[in-house]
């Protein structure tokens, strides 16, 4: 793995990677509700979309991840997915920015459109792609460098900056932006490492804004963070909210109820509802959704 | 639309919280139920002109204020322990509101027993009875069923139960001519006629509160809130 890879990519973890569908959803077999392929209640569309999606189908080997799933992203919108483990939510998730493409088995049906550009196409740049299309993980993962060559990374490999003073300027403003300028502006030589962890998570969501993505494609960003970290990345995801489209996995509802606008529900590969997150949370449309909303799976 | 007591009572991976919610209906209709015998006893003690019956009313009152407490607390425990979504939020939301109108009906019946005291003593042929008797029996009926319709988690019940208030309505308009009718022959039935009319203005809000907590029960139960809407979107509603 070159450190080009690494900049969007996570450590590859194996067991995590290939066994997507083999887990279990727990229980959701007793539930009375079914789902009908394809079918998604709620307002999935939007006009004007950022992300266009249509009949996407996710294939690890001969198992059907994702089942026909289609769903507009709106520009500068805060969208959360949410599911059961194993309902196909970071597979979609990766879709997105092609991080799929690095599992063999993975193939990717139907039609992904971002702006109007297949991003399928199989003449698309995939590092100008994942530029456009930024990732934050689970688990932080600064580069051991030092806190400015972290951010400046993407800036310089992608030539976006001409002098010292500009980059200088980026690595600023994408600190301040993700809030951490003022608890780094005085060790900005010292290594990432050796920041806190929720410290760390804010440098790799500065790292991933320093390249002026347009997408933010978050995987449960707050999982490994304390409540004070957490709510200090939640305000985070607000403010960029303002000029970026922030797709993000969480498995925390609350999280998701306090975060995103729109709420999209996945189960077993389909997805089940995408609906307005304050309608989510009080009545929503499918009972799938609201047996999972209100904990009463498995 | 029905919905079954079991898929809102139960089915929570945790336990805890499937108890804290039956026990928070339970106690709802408790109190509802009490509320609903303070109605009838207040009733009955005016009509009897029975001192001592609507003397225990006045005091169960204050039973009757300790579980409104009781409950708001119970609904804010679960708030800040559960963060309750969806139906769950709808229930718990719904009862804090009811248990609203649940207290001032048992006001009411307060009231009721305080003229009813007032009215035994004076002790004179009653005038307005048949009228107080009738709006009473309406309005028991109408607190009944939107207790039934909270228990068995019935809109459609709840929905009749807004219908019926239009009707009351005019039943107190009616009755409110009558008893001017009275007045205007005999002065001296004027002091009497007040007392009855106050009765039947607290019976007429008690049918007020029989349809704010319908209307609360269809929220719960459709997801949709109903107050200040056209009657026949409600039906739509409920209908589909």
């Amino acid at each position: 793995m070159n450190m080009n890879d690494t900049l969007i990519s996570e450590p590859l973890e194996p067991q995590e990677m290939s066994t997507p569908v083999n887990r279990p959803v727990e229980d959701a077999g007793a539930q009375s509700a079914k789902v009908e392929e394809g079918k998604t209640v709620g307002k999935p569309f939007a006009d004007d979309p950022k992300f266009k999606l249509r009949n996407v189908e996710v294939f690890y080997g001969q198992e059907r991840a994702i089942k026909n799933v289609s769903l507009d992203i709106g520009r500068n919108e805060v969208i959360a997915f949410i599911g059961p483990s194993g309902c196909g939510k970071s597979t979609f998730l990766r879709c997105l920015n092609r991080m799929n493409d690095s599992i063999d088995i993975c193939r990717v049906k139907g039609q992904l459109m971002l702006d109007d550009e297949d991003i399928y196409h199989s003449k698309k740049d995939v590092v100008e792609l994942r530029a456009r299309v930024g990732m934050v993980f689970q688990k932080p993962n600064p580069f051991p460098k030092s806190i400015y060559d972290n951010v400046a990374y993407g800036p310089r490999i992608h030539g976006l900056a001409n002098r010292k003073s500009e980059l200088d300027d980026i690595v600023e403003d994408s600190l301040r932006k993700a809030g951490l300028w003022n608890e780094a502006k005085d060790r900005l030589h010292s290594i990432a490492t050796g920041m806190s962890g929720g410290q760390q998570q804010r440098l790799c969501i500065a790292r991933a804004i320093a390249v002026s993505p347009e997408v933010v494609l978050m995987d449960e960003p707050c999982s490994a963070l304390d409540p004070i970290a957490t709510a200090k990345v939640e305000e985070l995801i607000s403010e960029l909210s303002e000029s970026y489209t922030i797709i993000i996995v969480t498995h925390s509802m609350q999280q998701a109820a306090r975060v995103s606008s729109r709420t999209a529900y996945f189960h077993l590969g389909h997805l089940v509802e995408v609906n307005e997150t304050s309608k989510v949370f009080t009545s929503p449309e499918h009972e799938l959704t609201e047996s999972y909303i209100t904990g009463r799976f498995g | 639309m029905k919905k079954d007591n079991n898929s809102v009572y139960g089915g929570h991976t945790s336990h805890e919280f499937n108890e804290d919610l039956a026990s928070l209906n339970a106690d709802f209709l408790k109190m509802g139920y009490m509320v609903r015998d303070q109605l009838t006893n207040a009733i009955a003690a005016l009509m009897d002109g029975d001192g001592f019956r609507a003397d225990e009313v006045r005091n169960n009152d204050k039973i009757v204020d300790k579980l409104e407490l009781e409950i708001d607390d119970e609904a804010v425990r679960i708030i800040a322990r559960r963060q309750p979504a969806a139906i769950d939020l709808r229930l718990v939301i719904a009862v804090m509101k009811m248990v609203a109108d649940l207290e001032r009906v048992g006001d009411e019946a307060k009231k009721i027993a305080k003229s009813a005291l007032a009215l035994s003593e004076e002790g004179q042929a009653p005038r307005g009875y048949v009228e107080v008797r009738h709006i009473s029996n309406h309005v028991l009926e109408m607190l009944n069923d939107a207790l039934d319709a909270f228990a068995r988690l019935d809109s459609e019940l709840a929905l009749r139960v807004m219908k019926e208030d239009k009707i009351v309505d005019e039943e107190y308009k009616a009755a409110t001519r009558s008893l001017l009718t009275f007045m205007m022959e005999d002065t001296r039935n004027i002091s009497r006629c007040m007392s009855v009319m106050w009765v039947l203005r607290a019976l007429e809000r008690v049918g007020d509160h029989a349809c704010n907590i319908s209307e609360h029960v269809i929220f719960m139960v459709e997801g949709e809130d109903i107050r200040h809407t056209p009657v026949e979107d409600t039906e739509k509603l409920v209908g589909r």
